[in-house]
């Protein structure tokens, strides 16, 4: 194998990431030419705040569609998780972190009810959770009696619209920001750079270094300018800190942890995997678990930011967070996907909502825009694999 | 004889590889005419540039049909002309009926352009009995076996009013009996004009049914062979294939047997969902260290069922019988029990049941050995790959990086990736089924001195085939199974096909052998 192979091995495995990527780039510029607001302080925030719970519910979402299932309940999840924890702390006073807690713990319950009638009884996840779409709805309409219950206030609306800022103060901009994101960009250097370490001492190929450092720099710069601008509006959002601690973890668990394998495993090919060892009712049951917590704190977040539980909460959340999935290249068929991927696909649909919201575009042209996007970048995913399976 | 397809001087390219370069064929009218090559020696390439999967204008080289210069712009044009392939895997919808099968893309049309399912049902009986196959034509053909599904394959390309009928490894999943059948209707189609091309790796078939062979290697043609020469014999045609004198097709080894490794008692197993089906029946049998054991029996005697069910009851239910490993009894409840005591199975559907084909290499040897790289659950990449690229050397698997993906991989390296991903989980008995299948003469030459390298080191290895002269070229000793009994055992000193074959087709009810044949 000489080095143009290599090279060009790698570009076709990561067609599908760097595609979605240029995708991604170029939709920002798009906006960013026609709308000189798009790209201020304010609005990045915005775009932060306003879809954390879709990102959020996306990571849980992937993992259940890499194994081969689908998830058509957690919109209806998000409203019971975060109608329960309104009950407690809004009509009966309890603290904020009681509300939290419960909501997790409902999240997990909804998770193991799922994952039992999907792993143990052998029910497609499709057809479960349409159920559970219809079930858990039905429940936090009787949670909430059919009404609306607000406010929170306090420390349970600070989750999803408070800031870290003024902590080390600053002239303009919040200085404490800038600081964690400079650790960020810091830590992430060091983690490429024993990465490479560890490709050279085991004869790995890796690019060259001029090209490594130039990737470094170019991510840095990006990171660095989204902090201040974020650092220039109110500070550093906790959603946030809360969305990029998940997607680190997730990153991890997916890619490097045996039970993540597993996950790719089952969904590629289940039989292979359930002859390798693998304990393929659990994992099904697990990955419904954990989709059952995701809702739960996307419901914690979604609640807080609407300052209130609504019984129609989470309306079709279900849905962007498949459609973002799927535009960051996950598999309808399972087996194939990543937790990046399906982040920059949720960030591309949220980009394009605010970026037309910002334009004036009506809710009805919103929607059959969302609709292309998506059918096209699935369109590409099918062109690209014919086109690998041409090559050999 | 007139010729009825010339191909010229073919060359087709994919970026970086030269799948053919400069093959002719010459195929004449009436005759079977076999293809022979390795894996990856570029048959099915040139069956695909005959048949306009690769349109023309995508491969260099011209093709006369029929006296025509042919440029097939789809399969679809070759077929019209009346050039049909049929594939190893079968295109055959399982839960349509035979007819809908065989008028698919093709229906019978009566009035108003709706299917006529009268006729289609008619017309279907005549093409079923053409292929000498006394089935209903709305049968559902997942309820039939694979010989006949295989039969109405061809049924079907009759429809077409077929001229030239292509067959990718007609016989690699049909038992003996299903084979002669076949071979047999291809003589007899022979003798209705009806020329042939069929590619194939059981090479006594080749012997026994072509007029000519060609013999391809690496993209490039041999030479073609007429079979009716007495110095066209099968070690000249594996000479052709792999560039080479095999000696020996089976590696030379000298037995050192030590104790006993794994042993089943009684082993009984009733079928997963009717309960009153027994498909094991007390069966027994051991296995010691540096030692190969086969398992003959015929398809349908329960080869698969009886490892399957051992290792870690993947198979079956009601599952009763001992198994004692160095002389203690386990319990297997689960794949990773078995694993975790030692014992590994090397399964014979490998793109059902042995690989992630959408997987890489690297990912689908570590799977079942995963805990060996992730002490504490976090897997150390960098010593995956190491892992991966070690056995991609010892084990020769062709492929580009062991980041490839594996179903891009030839038959004969698959092989290599399920093997190495058994060998990576350090098995003391490694139960290996149908271990060649459908894979060429030179790749089973190197899984077989695999077989050899793990009992030089001590462990044991359980072979199941159905083809008998593989099992007395490798094990040391072979048991037969018919229907769900172990009918006998020999050491293989005393085994030959004939008292194998004996032994393999005793019937449910008939008593078996006495003592003395059991050595």
């Amino acid at each position: 194998m000489n080095a143009i192979d290599s090279l060009r091995d790698m570009i076709t495995r990561n067609m599908r990431q760097s595609g979605i990527m240029v995708a991604f780039v170029a939709i920002v510029a798009f906006f960013a030419i026609l709308n000189p607001n798009f790209l201020s302080p304010t609005n990045l925030t915005n775009i932060v705040l306003q879809y954390s719970y879709i990102l959020i519910l996306a990571i849980g979402m992937l993992m259940i569609i890499v194994a081969g299932h689908i998830d058509l309940s957690v919109g209806s999840v998000v409203a019971l998780t975060g109608a329960v924890s309104a009950v407690l702390v809004i009509r009966n006073g309890m603290p904020w972190w009681v509300g939290v807690l419960a909501a997790i713990a409902v999240g997990l319950l909804v998770g193991a009810w799922q994952g039992f009638w999907v792993a143990y009884v052998g029910i497609p996840g499709f057809i479960v959770t349409l159920a559970g779409m219809l079930l858990f709805r039905g429940l936090t309409y009787l949670v909430l009696n059919n009404a609306s219950l607000s406010p929170f206030g306090g420390n349970y609306y600070d989750v999803a619209n408070g800031f870290l800022n003024g902590l080390l103060g600053g002239y303009g901009v919040d200085v404490f920001t800038l600081v964690i994101f400079g650790i960020a960009v810091v830590g992430y250097g060091v983690s490429q750079w024993r990465t490479r370490r560890g490709k050279i001492a085991y004869q790995q190929t890796v690019e060259s270094l001029p090209l490594f450092v130039v990737k470094l720099v170019i991510v840095a710069a990006v990171v660095m300018w989204f902090g201040y601008q974020l650092a220039s509006s109110r500070g550093l959002p906790l959603v946030l800190i809360i969305l990029a601690a998940l997607v680190i973890i997730y990153g991890l668990v997916t890619q490097r942890s045996v039970f993540g394998r597993h996950v790719y495993a089952v969904g590629g090919n289940r039989h292979a995997a359930e002859l390798s060892g693998v304990k393929v009712k659990k994992v099904y049951f697990w990955i419904f678990v954990n989709m059952g917590f995701l809702a739960s704190v996307a419901g914690v977040v979604y609640s807080s930011r609407m300052n209130g539980a609504q019984p129609s909460a989470g309306n079709m959340f279900e849905l962007d967070a498949i459609a973002a999935c799927f535009i960051g290249g996950a598999s309808t068929t399972g087996g194939v996907g990543r937790v990046g991927g399906a982040m920059i696909g949720g960030l591309i649909m949220a980009v394009m909502s605010n970026g037309m919201q910002l334009m004036g575009v009506p809710q009805s042209m919103q929607q059959v825009v969302k609709g292309l996007v998506l059918l096209l970048a699935v369109a590409f995913d099918i062109w690209n694999k014919r086109r690998a399976s041409v090559v050999r | 004889m007139s010729t009825i397809l010339e191909m010229r001087s073919i060359t087709k390219e994919f970026p970086g590889v030269k799948a053919l370069s400069n093959v002719n064929l010459t195929v004449e009218r009436g005759e079977i005419h076999a293809i022979c090559g390795e894996n990856g020696a570029g048959k099915s390439t040139l069956m695909k540039v005959l048949s306009g999967v690769y349109p023309h204008g995508s491969y260099d080289g011209e093709i006369v049909f029929d006296g025509e210069t042919a440029r097939f712009g789809s399969i679809n044009d070759s077929e019209a002309r009346g050039i049909v392939i049929i594939h190893q895997e079968l295109a055959l919808v399982p839960y349509l009926s035979v007819a809908e099968n065989i008028f698919l893309g093709n229906e019978v049309k009566g009035r108003a352009g709706l299917v006529d399912w009268n006729k289609a049902n008619a017309e279907a009986a005549k093409l079923l009995a053409r292929v000498g196959l006394d089935e209903n034509p709305v049968t559902p053909v997942g309820a039939l076996g694979v010989g006949k599904q295989q039969l109405i394959e061809i049924a079907k390309a009759l429809s077409k009013e077929v001229r030239l009928l292509i067959l990718d490894e007609p016989t690699a999943a049909l038992n003996d009996n299903d084979s002669e059948h076949l071979l047999d209707l291809l003589r007899h189609l022979k003798g209705q004009g009806i020329t042939c091309i069929i590619i194939s790796h059981k090479l006594n078939e080749v012997a026994d049914i072509a007029d000519r062979t060609t013999i391809i290697r690496d993209g490039q043609t041999i030479e073609t062979l007429d079979m009716s020469d007495p110095a066209s014999t099968q070690d000249r045609i594996i000479r052709g294939m792999v560039g080479r004198d095999l000696e020996h097709r089976y590696p030379e080894r000298t037995s050192v047997i030590g104790d006993e490794v794994l042993r089943v008692e009684d082993w009984t197993v009733y079928h997963p969902t009717q309960a009153d089906r027994k498909i094991i029946d007390n069966a027994s049998f051991n296995v010691r260290a540096g030692e190969v054991v086969g398992i003959a029996g015929l398809m349908g005697a329960g080869r698969t069922e009886l490892a399957m069910s051992i290792f870690g009851r993947s198979y079956g239910r009601n599952i009763s019988g001992h198994l004692y490993k160095d002389g203690k009894e386990i319990k297997l409840g689960s794949v990773s029990d078995a694993i975790r005591h030692g014992i590994a199975y090397a399964t014979e559907d490998r793109k059902g049941y042995g690989l992630n084909l959408i997987d890489d290499v690297r990912r689908n040897i570590s799977l079942a050995g995963l805990g060996n790289l992730a002490p504490r659950g976090w897997v150390n990449g960098n010593e995956e790959l190491r892992v991966a690229d070690e056995y991609r050397g010892s084990l020769n698997i062709k492929t580009p990086t062991v980041m490839s993906v594996v179903g891009q991989l030839s038959g004969g390296n698959q092989q290599k990736v399920v093997l190495s991903k058994w060998l990576y989980t350090d098995p003391d008995v490694l139960i290996v089924d149908e271990p060649t299948r459908g894979i060429d003469v030179g790749a089973k030459y190197e899984i077989y001195t695999i077989i050899n390298k793990m009992v030089a080191a001590g462990k044991a290895v359980v072979v199941i085939s159905s083809e008998l002269p593989e099992l007395l070229g490798i094990c040391d000793r072979v048991y037969t199974l018919a229907f769900g009994r172990i009918t006998g055992q020999l050491p293989v000193s005393e085994a030959t096909q004939e008292n194998l074959m004996e032994l393999m087709t005793i019937e449910r009810d008939q008593p078996l052998p006495t003592k003395d044949y059991v050595s």
